[in-house]
């Protein structure tokens, strides 16, 4: 077994937010099957909050715990907030993460940022929501 | 069925295998009053010389060698090092290339990439979907300058035995020295140096019911090797050191029993092996095995699972109990999916979802039941997480809309 933290272990073995949300105002895909993750992220926004975040991986136990405590941390938080999520902050929300595993699987603070871009950028564009 | 008080199911034989008690209690003695340095010429220096020649006659009756052919080494690792450096090197008047499969463990990859630093030339010989390699290929790669040709029995990643005695036809007809790694292989099916044809050969304890940290490399006589560790006249002033006297004699007592009970190992451990084969892709939709289906090791049930990551269902399974070993890059430290699966041909979206069985002579039909049992649910709900399950689904879905 990987060295995981109790938290990294929590969040894999019980994952908060894994799915897909239906007709989601924004999308972030990140991460290829070469390096071994990929994970995307679903957002609902309302009055410029994450009202929900939902996501999904493929990837190793760090990379899903990632996904799964980016999304419990972004979940009602504002836009402007919810960028301000860096992978280092997630890693150490996660009680740290081993050290070959920080920058292949710690990919979820980048999966939500693209879903906001796109959000915005649909948003700019449309003008629809 | 569904025997509620299994907890632990290791199933990991091939990474090592648990010491037999009689093999420990074969070894007690040299850790204790039988402490003596076996180059030493009194009765402390007597008893453990006699315990590593007793042992050196086992594990020689295992191979059909020669006991002075026999060198103990460190480990399995030690000895691919040895035979990969020390043959080339003992020949480097005579050329400078030298021959491997892509699939060979690292100790053997790597000893030859070091080669590589020192001016030799490397040719690595493909192997087909099923992780064979064709002794035509190694004909093909052979050349004047060549001076070794090394091969593994069998890979223990996905189970798939080597056609040795085919390839050491060509070796002997090109006068190529053959060295083959046999750590997967030796005390687990028969292994006979002389109907391999090889003039070297690896093997480890760790890998039969013995003790780690030791390993034997067999020379036929007369090939010559410049040694890795020089000092004393151990092991024929090839492998100087204080031999490890416990583990010789506990690698020697492992030969002995493998040898023994070779046959009913086999029988045992194959019939749990195929129903891990037959029944988990019956189980799991779009789970493959990889190897070969008939020139497989025993006990290597070794699959990819599709949509799903090969370390979290390690991790899963780990949280049931059942200990298991995967190829995938994320399982690895170096982060790099496995070089046998790539070198098959496999893509690195499957590669990731490689899972390897290894059966061993202690597991049981209840064990393989609730392994059985444990996986579908396991790799559900991954996939269910997975991104590129819901594409796939939502694509099969849709074509079977479309069909209907």
């Amino acid at each position: 077994m990987p060295v995981y933290s109790q938290q990294v272990m929590d969040h894999f073995m019980n994952p908060r937010n894994v799915g897909e949300i239906e007709n989601p105002d924004g999308i972030g895909e990140e991460g290829n099957p070469v390096c071994g993750d990929m994970m995307t992220f679903y957002i609902k926004v309302k009055d410029n909050r994450l009202e929900d975040v939902k996501f999904k991986t493929f990837g190793c136990g760090a990379a899903i715990a990632v996904s799964s405590m980016v999304s419990e941390m972004a979940k009602g938080k504002t836009l402007e907030e919810a960028l301000k999520i860096t992978p280092k902050i997630v890693a150490e929300e996660l009680g740290g993460l081993p050290k070959n595993k920080f920058h292949c699987s710690n990919l979820g603070a980048q999966a939500l940022t693209r879903a906001i871009k796109d959000y915005l950028g649909k948003k700019k564009a449309g003008g629809d929501k | 069925m569904g025997d509620s008080t299994i907890t632990k199911v290791y199933l990991d034989n091939a990474a090592t295998t648990p010491l037999l008690p009689e093999v420990l209690e074969a070894m007690l003695p040299y850790f204790g009053e039988a402490f003596g340095n076996p180059s030493c010429l009194h009765d402390w220096g007597d008893r453990a010389r006699e315990a590593i020649d007793a042992a050196r006659d086992q594990v020689a009756q295992l191979i059909g060698a020669a006991p002075e052919e026999i060198m103990f080494t460190g480990s399995g690792t030690e000895s691919n090092n040895l035979a990969i450096k020390g043959l080339a090197l003992a020949q480097q008047n005579k050329g400078k290339h030298v021959v491997t499969s892509a699939i060979e463990h690292f100790s053997v990859l790597h000893s030859a990439r070091t080669l590589e630093k020192w001016g030799f030339e490397l040719t690595e010989v493909p192997v087909d979907r099923y992780g064979v390699v064709d002794p035509e290929d190694v004909r093909r790669s052979i050349r004047k300058d060549t001076v070794l040709v090394s091969v593994m029995h069998a890979n223990s990643e996905v189970g798939t035995i080597e056609p040795i005695a085919e390839i050491a036809r060509v070796t002997r007809e090109k006068g190529v020295v053959f060295h083959t790694d046999a750590v997967a292989t030796a005390g687990t099916i028969p292994v006979d140096v002389r109907e391999l044809g090889v003039d070297s050969l690896s093997l480890a304890g760790n890998q039969f019911y013995g003790p780690k940290g030791v390993g034997a490399l067999w020379v036929r006589k007369g090939v010559r090797l410049i040694p890795l560790l020089d000092g004393g006249v151990q092991e024929g002033g090839r492998r100087a050191g204080t031999e490890n006297v416990p583990g010789i004699v506990g690698l020697g007592k492992a030969a002995e029993l493998a040898a023994r009970h070779m046959v009913t190992r086999i029988e045992h451990v194959n019939h749990l092996r195929d129903r891990l084969l037959i029944e988990l892709p019956a189980r799991v939709e779009r789970m493959v095995v990889t190897g070969h289906t008939e020139h497989r090791l025993p006990g290597n049930a070794s699959f990819c699972v599709e949509f799903i990551e090969g370390e979290s269902v390690l991790m899963m399974l780990n949280s049931r109990g059942i200990a298991v070993t995967s190829g995938s890059a994320c399982t690895s430290k170096a982060l790099k999916a496995s070089h046998v699966l790539l070198a098959m041909g496999l893509p690195h979206e499957l590669a990731q979802g490689s899972i390897l069985f290894s059966v061993g002579i202690a597991n049981t039909d209840e064990e393989i039941d609730y392994v059985v049992d444990a996986m579908p649910s396991i790799v559900d709900r991954l996939r269910q997480m997975s991104p590129l399950y819901s594409k796939f689904t939502r694509t099969s879905k849709g074509g079977k809309h479309a069909g209907l």
